[in-house]
């Protein structure tokens, strides 16, 4: 077979590891914010809530973390007399979602923390509430601190949706494992691979760095 | 039965015990693969950083777009790659090594920029310092260069090295018997999930917190001005 004879199968993967990245990140950046700000929360309960999730998210693997969400969760919904099967797209959704939050609620805690203490201050001194600071001072600071952290997140979302294959979605790494136990051309199939990951990382890293560019404008400004 | 070793399913309690020696022969496995895979990065990392910081374009900017490459796809696809098509140009190596060497390619693309970062941290001055006190090229390398980089390289190599062993599991999709994948066999065949992988995951939780406290150690174990001479 001619290489251009697996395009439309990988391409086809490939709108689906798109759909993975999109939402996935989309999932990760709100758990991020949440647990990124609640592990600086005054109340002890959120602060430990957020710090658990955090550990236990950033302490084991992915892939386990995606193992347990499809082979585990749906036991504990037995024992509980729920029905917690979850379809493989949700259970990828989540696992990426959740484990890209976990490293991204610690580069959101690192950036407002570098926000300067005089600012906090300040706002005290205009009369801010606490939630008027965060929203309105301490947040627009700080996202620009994150987003160098958060592209390079957003491009290790990318590789880790491969992972999501082994329960059996059809991302492009599911298409090409296909491809080749049909054809068992390895050699052209799994280059194809590497080089459209390669294309769709490189292009996910020019969005972030627009991104980048975008949330930072205020600053170039001159202030 | 795996490994030899029986399991009990007539209580969850019984069953989690059972088990746990299964786990922790995969769990060896794990730690092999990540002491191997590190090994590996750091060697090839050295290599790339060394090419990367080449006077010559032609050597630097390939090295440049291979790191690159290597970083911006997959694990699962380079290690699928490396399984699949070596084999086809005549090099076969076991399933273990393949994943070894897969996950030591991936990150030693991470390993070569600390290198580089480690080793542009220490100034310039110093490199002419050194060149005036008519210190060799291999003597400024050995005793200026290198002992202020190790201190400054150490920390961020191991936090490499905690995720390494976090992607470890990815090998048992070329059939290496990992803790991951023997908490799945387990399961697979008990039709009880929840206790192997469950357990896996605290098993998990404790060698990164483990490692992690390690590092933290060595990292304050290390003085920061640079390794003193004698």
């Amino acid at each position: 077979m001619h290489w251009t004879d697996y395009l439309p199968a990988l391409l086809e993967g490939a709108w689906v590891t798109v759909q993975l990245t999109v939402y996935s990140t989309i999932l990760g950046s709100i758990l991020a914010f949440v647990a990124g700000i609640g592990k600086l929360s005054p109340n002890s309960l959120l602060r430990g809530i957020a710090v658990v999730y955090i550990e236990v998210f950033r302490g084991t693997s992915l892939l386990v973390q995606l193992f347990w969400l499809y082979f585990a969760l749906p036991i504990v919904g037995q024992v509980l007399g729920i029905d917690l099967r979850i379809p493989p797209v949700v259970a990828g959704v989540l696992a990426l979602g959740l484990n890209i939050g976990a490293y991204g609620a610690e580069i959101v805690r690192g950036a407002i923390q570098s926000v300067h203490h005089d600012q906090h201050e300040a706002a005290r001194a205009l009369n801010f509430t606490p939630r008027q600071t965060l929203l309105n001072v301490t947040i627009p600071q700080a996202v620009p601190e994150m987003m160098p952290s958060f592209g390079n997140l957003a491009v290790q979302n990318l590789k880790d949706t491969a992972l999501v294959s082994l329960i059996s979605l059809g991302d492009m790494t599911f298409r090409a494992e296909q491809l080749r136990n049909f054809t068992q051309d390895s050699t052209t199939i799994y280059s194809m691979l590497l080089l459209m990951y390669f294309g769709m990382a490189l292009v996910l890293t020019a969005m972030m760095r627009g991104l980048e560019h975008r949330v930072g404008r205020w600053r170039r400004a001159g202030v | 039965m795996l490994f030899g070793i029986e399991w009990d399913t007539s209580g969850p309690l019984v069953f989690a015990i059972s088990i746990l020696p299964i786990l922790l022969l995969g769990m060896w496995v794990t730690i092999q693969a990540t002491v191997l895979g590190f090994a590996v990065a750091l060697v090839l990392g050295l290599i790339w950083a060394i090419l990367k910081g080449a006077p010559s374009r032609l050597i630097s900017w390939p090295a440049m777009l291979f790191t690159e490459f290597l970083r911006d796809t997959p694990l699962i696809v380079q290690l699928f790659f490396l399984y699949y098509v070596l084999p086809e140009f005549g090099i076969i190596l076991p399933a273990f090594l393949t994943g070894a060497l897969a996950l030591g390619l991936q990150y030693s693309a991470y390993t070569s920029e600390v290198y580089r970062a480690g080793l542009e941290a220490i100034s310039r001055e110093q490199r002419e310092a050194a060149r005036a006190l008519n210190l060799t090229t291999i003597r400024t390398f050995t005793h200026v260069i290198i002992p202020q980089a190790v201190p400054r390289i150490v920390p961020a190599m191991g936090n490499y090295l905690v995720s390494i062993m976090k992607d470890v599991p990815v090998l048992s999709v070329v059939t290496v018997l990992e803790m991951l994948n023997v908490g799945r066999i387990i399961g697979d065949r008990t039709f009880n999930y929840l206790i192997p992988l469950s357990m896996v995951g605290g098993l998990y939780l404790i060698m990164t917190l483990v490692a992690s406290a390690g590092l933290r150690l060595l990292d304050n174990w290390l003085p920061k001005q640079g390794i003193p001479l004698k």
